[in-house]
């Protein structure tokens, strides 16, 4: 993903001045007549809803669009619900979904028909990344360590704690067992912030959960991060704990665990709209990320901060669902045909 | 919430009480059924690291369907619960409510609830409070304006607009 | 006493005028969105929350906790007045509140409700208040199968209460199992009992149910027995207020076993739901006046009332101490939290000392503005009953549908709500209980969860249900609630011989 990465950073400042000026020429460019549905496939609370608000509120707060943006909720059959409902509204220029993991785990392990060709893909906002946590009480200080003792334990004795099932964190988990040989008891909980709580009061044995959902912990001291499942360090130097900083946490690469895994936060529209409202949602994303709001919310929880569109975002989706096919195969997930 | 009612006047007509009992135990026993059959589907036993996910639902479709058919037979062979389940004439009552209802739900798809609305509480007002046109029509569209503002305009909770939408001029 | 300073300190950030002002605006907002069903108080904080953005975080907290402490109030409106429950916890409100607005008491049931909802709130402050260190650590120790043995002992202190037709209790509480295990399986991922309809997939939401059953159901019945609702007729005075307080010290008991359950609840975090649950089944378990409940005692408004209201507002501690949100609402307001750049945890305590403590001092401001607004509105709540039935009911059929789309903005959605509707009228006549079959629905999938994470745990081993003394004596506890009806036959039948 390193190459992808370099990629768009390049293109970034290009595509941002071309929606710049495609916003301002003289020709009449494509605008909402009616508020924007902003669906987010997961419940209140958790991390596309609390992107999604925040987006919201920045939208609202600068004025950047003359409509205004209404988040829903329809987290409903792990986020189906929502896919589902933007399959069916082809056409509609006022309604965008935010994905996360689900757009590929939840129809390849249920069934449930929807992929995202179904989708026009808008723009990548950002990649979340996963984390290797164990509770700071206990003594194991680098993933290899902690991963021996998994290793010693023998199989599901350790317990691994997630966000749901057959979705990422289990994916994540998968991946890890592959990598090192190991064998966890995986748990799933509804939400990132449970298992953070779940892993300071010891009842599992560590967790992959995103920086913002472990954040708080960490910095009280309760947690203590291992390793990062991404083939860089995080670019953020600022110190977030007493003694360290997002940057300083290893890849779990150099850890010897050969696992990245990094979760798409991008934006999706229904098919068969016009470029021209693409091209305006593009715009306003682009505006987004330009906010102190949007830069410090990226900080503070450790965003990837990769921005795509059009073509490449299509290839880079492409790539992901080919990448996920691969680790639900390989972890079994599946859904029976 | 005690049975007070269709209780001691078996002689008038109308749906006893025996015959509701059987359809609805029949129902259950349907639904209970309809669980067992997803769950074996799912798996339903207790494997080494616990249940499999139709494990719960399994042995629920099982209860339901015993004490459905206990409910059944019961109604079938026990003692005779006499008695009216509900008259013709307070049936009628029920059904002037609920028929209006599933039309407005209808009326819901079609063309959306703040039409439907208007219209829904127009029309009962008219036909079961006998009020007059004018009156009923003024109150189901100020009730349909004041959710309307509610909704769409400061809470920003779009409702469903219809497959016609004939509010569509407004913008929202 | 250095809670009592920062207190101080606290009140003195909250009580400027403009925070004064915004209080008032949240607590009657909060009502409005409590008594719309749907609309709760998670979707009313979520909905405002962007307007709060340009607000200093202080008064933004205050506002939209006072939403909260609104909505909490609100939900008791439509139980009592019209058996609509406006919000999960407000169920249980229903059982006897509904029967008493019947009686032509509504004013009564009202004061009632909103008195008790007050004294839990302010009993979970003042334990926020000074026990907050100490209550964050308590919370650490429920892990799934802690969670499980409260589950356990909600459905215990509430089964085996009713006296309908045993199989039909059976039946209607394995209805309501069943209806919470359609859908996506939290364990495996699994689609469940949706024969694939993908519409089902999102489940039978508790709301629409109780909608359709209690308020659908009703209007069905009302009808029945002509154009109207009893307890229309009821004088109304407004000293209906202060010759209630006369009544409600005798109740002391029961709202202090309330309290605790309801902080309990809050914090661990079960949620206000089972609290008021569970707090109604053991209050109707420990009253002398028990059998007589669900006919329209006071005593089982003030049971599930105190411990919703403590559970609501006890929620927001370890949101605030942990990062971990006690309840949907408190999951909205932690989104805010981080937008408004501070971070909830163990350290907000110590990094953001006005914000912690102007928080704090609002709950209990908030909660007696809350209380001022609601009891000068009693008998306008109450005058509510006298509109004609041909006007309020097509209103409420309206409201109701509202309500049911609003859960998940689906159509179905309002078609199932009629169909319950359907089925509560004849559930009702044919003396199939609803409560325990909403319980059951409200639950059930919870405490399957609970259930299946703690086997994955113990790799199927059950006995990790009596595996340290915590979850041991919470199981215990519920086996004795389980049994209760039988000891205590056991000991009336030794009294006789003796």
């Amino acid at each position: 993903m390193g190459i992808q990465r370099a990629f768009s950073r390049g293109l970034l400042p290009l595509v941002a001045a071309f929606g710049l000026v495609a916003a301002s020429g003289p020709v009449a460019a494509w605008e909402p007549t009616k508020p924007v549905e902003f669906i987010i496939p997961a419940g209140t609370g958790g991390g596309a809803d609390q992107m999604a608000r925040l987006i919201q509120g920045i939208v609202a707060k600068h004025n950047l669009m003359k409509q205004a943006l209404i988040p829903v909720n329809k987290s409903g059959g792990a986020g189906a619900e929502g896919f589902l409902e933007v399959k069916a509204a082809k056409g509609d220029p006022h309604k965008i979904i935010i994905t996360l993991s689900n757009l590929f785990t939840t129809p390849m392990a249920t069934g449930v028909p929807f992929n995202w060709k179904d989708l026009t893909p808008v723009a990548m906002l950002s990649l979340d990344q996963f984390v290797l946590w164990v509770n700071a009480e206990d003594p194991y200080k680098t993933a290899k360590e902690y991963l021996d003792a998994v290793k010693k334990g023998g199989p599901n004795t350790f317990k691994m704690g997630g966000t749901g099932s057959k979705q990422e964190d289990q994916i994540v988990t998968a991946a890890i067992e592959k990598a090192a040989g190991v064998k966890f008891t995986y748990i799933p909980f509804k939400g990132g912030g449970a298992v953070a709580t779940q892993l300071v009061g010891k009842h599992v044995n560590s967790s992959v959960n995103n920086p913002i959902e472990a954040v708080a912990q960490w910095r009280a001291g309760k947690l203590r991060a291992l390793c990062v499942f991404d083939s860089v360090r995080l670019p953020y130097k600022n110190k977030v704990t007493e003694t360290q900083a997002w940057g300083d946490i290893p890849t779990c690469r150099e850890a010897g665990v050969p696992t990245d895994y990094v979760m798409l936060r991008g934006i999706f529209m229904p098919a068969g709209v016009s470029d021209d409202v693409v091209k305006f949602y593009i715009d306003l994303f682009t505006k987004v990320r330009a906010t102190p709001e949007w830069k410090k919310f990226m900080e503070d929880g450790a965003f990837n901060q990769t921005f795509m569109t059009g073509k490449d975002y299509a290839d880079w989706v492409a790539k992901a669902e080919t990448l996920h096919y691969g680790l639900m195969k390989d972890a079994g997930f599946l859904a029976k045909k | 919430m005690a049975d007070k009612h269709g209780s001691d006047s078996a002689t008038s007509a109308g749906i006893s009480v025996q015959t509701m009992e059987i359809v609805v135990a029949l129902i259950l026993f349907g639904l209970g059924g309809m669980v067992v059959f997803d769950s074996s589907r799912l798996g339903f036993r207790w494997v080494e690291d616990g249940p499999q996910a139709g494990y719960f639902p399994f042995y629920i479709g099982v209860f339901i369907c015993v004490s459905s058919l206990v409910t059944l037979a019961q109604a079938l062979f026990g003692k005779k619960r006499g008695g009216v389940f509900v008259e013709w004439a307070p049936l009628r009552q029920v059904f002037s409510v609920l028929v209006p209802a599933a039309i407005f739900v209808l009326g819901i798809q079609l063309i959306g609830i703040y039409v439907a609305a208007a219209a829904y509480i127009a029309v009962f007002m008219v036909w079961l409070g006998k009020y007059g046109w004018i009156k009923s029509v003024l109150l189901g569209v100020a009730v349909s304006a004041v959710m309307f503002m509610m909704f769409e305009v400061w809470f920003k909770v779009p409702l469903f607009k219809g497959g016609y939408n004939p509010l569509g001029f407004l913008g929202y | 006493m250095e809670e009592i300073n920062a207190l101080f300190h606290g009140f003195s950030v909250a009580l400027t005028p403009f925070n004064l002002l915004l209080m008032f605006v949240g607590v009657t907002l909060g009502v409005l969105i409590g008594v719309l069903p749907g609309l709760g108080g998670a979707n009313g904080i979520a909905i405002l929350l962007p307007l709060t953005f340009t607000m200093e975080p202080t008064s933004a907290v205050i506002m939209l906790s006072c939403i909260y402490w609104g909505a909490l109030f609100g939900g008791a409106i439509t139980s009592i007045l019209f058996n609509i429950p406006g919000e999960p916890w407000s169920v249980a409100t229903t059982f006897d509140g509904y029967p008493m607005a019947q009686q032509g008491k509504a004013g009564e049931a009202l004061t009632t409700a909103f008195t008790s909802s007050f004294i839990g709130a302010f009993f979970a402050v003042v334990m926020i208040t000074f026990l907050a260190p100490l209550v964050a650590k308590f919370a650490l120790q429920f892990g799934p199968p802690e969670f499980f043995a409260v589950f356990f002992l909600t459905f215990c202190s509430f089964i085996g209460m009713g006296k309908e037709p045993p199989f039909k209790i059976v039946a209607a509480m394995m209805l309501g199992f069943a209806l919470a295990a359609v859908g996506i399986d939290t364990v495996t991922g699994q689609l469940r009992l949706i024969f694939g309809w993908h519409e089902l997939m999102r489940g039978f939401d508790f709301l629409i149910a109780v909608i359709g059953l209690f308020g659908i159901g009703e209007i069905l019945l009302s009808m029945e027995e002509g154009l109207s609702f009893s307890g229309r007729t009821a004088k109304i005075d407004p000293r209906i207020v202060i010759a209630t307080w006369k009544k409600l010290p005798k109740f002391w008991l029961t709202s202090l076993r309330s309290c605790v359950i309801g902080c309990w609840m809050g914090i661990t975090p079960g949620g206000a739901t089972p609290a008021s649950f569970m707090s109604y089944g053991i209050a109707k378990r420990m009253s002398p006046d028990g059998a007589k409940f669900g006919t329209g005692m006071p005593e089982g408004v003030v049971a599930p009332e105190t411990a919703a209201h403590a559970a609501g507002t006890a929620a927001l501690l370890p949101m605030i101490s942990l990062g971990i949100p006690g309840s949907p609402t408190a999951a909205v307001l932690l989104g805010g939290l981080l937008i408004w750049g501070l971070q909830p945890g163990p350290l907000l305590f110590v990094e953001q000392k006005d914000f912690v403590w102007g928080l704090i001092a609002s709950m209990y401001l908030g909660n007696i503005a809350g209380l001022i607004i609601v009891l000068t509105c009693v008998p306008l709540f109450a005058a509510i009953l006298r509109v004609p039935f041909s006007i309020i009911a097509p209103v409420i059929i309206v409201i109701c549908a509202v309500g049911a789309y609003t859960v998940h903005n689906a159509m179905l959605d309002i078609w199932l709500m009629l169909l319950f509707g359907v089925a509560g009228y004849a559930f009702k006549k044919l003396a199939y209980p609803l409560a325990p079959l909403v319980l059951a629905l409200v639950l059930g999938d919870q405490a399957e969860s609970a259930f299946r994470q703690a086997m994955l745990m113990s790799q199927g081993d059950v006995s990790i249900f009596f595996s340290n003394g915590l979850v041991g004596s919470i199981m215990a506890l519920g086996l004795l609630m389980l049994l209760w009806p039988l000891l205590s036959k056991l000991k009336a039948s030794l009294l006789r011989q003796r």
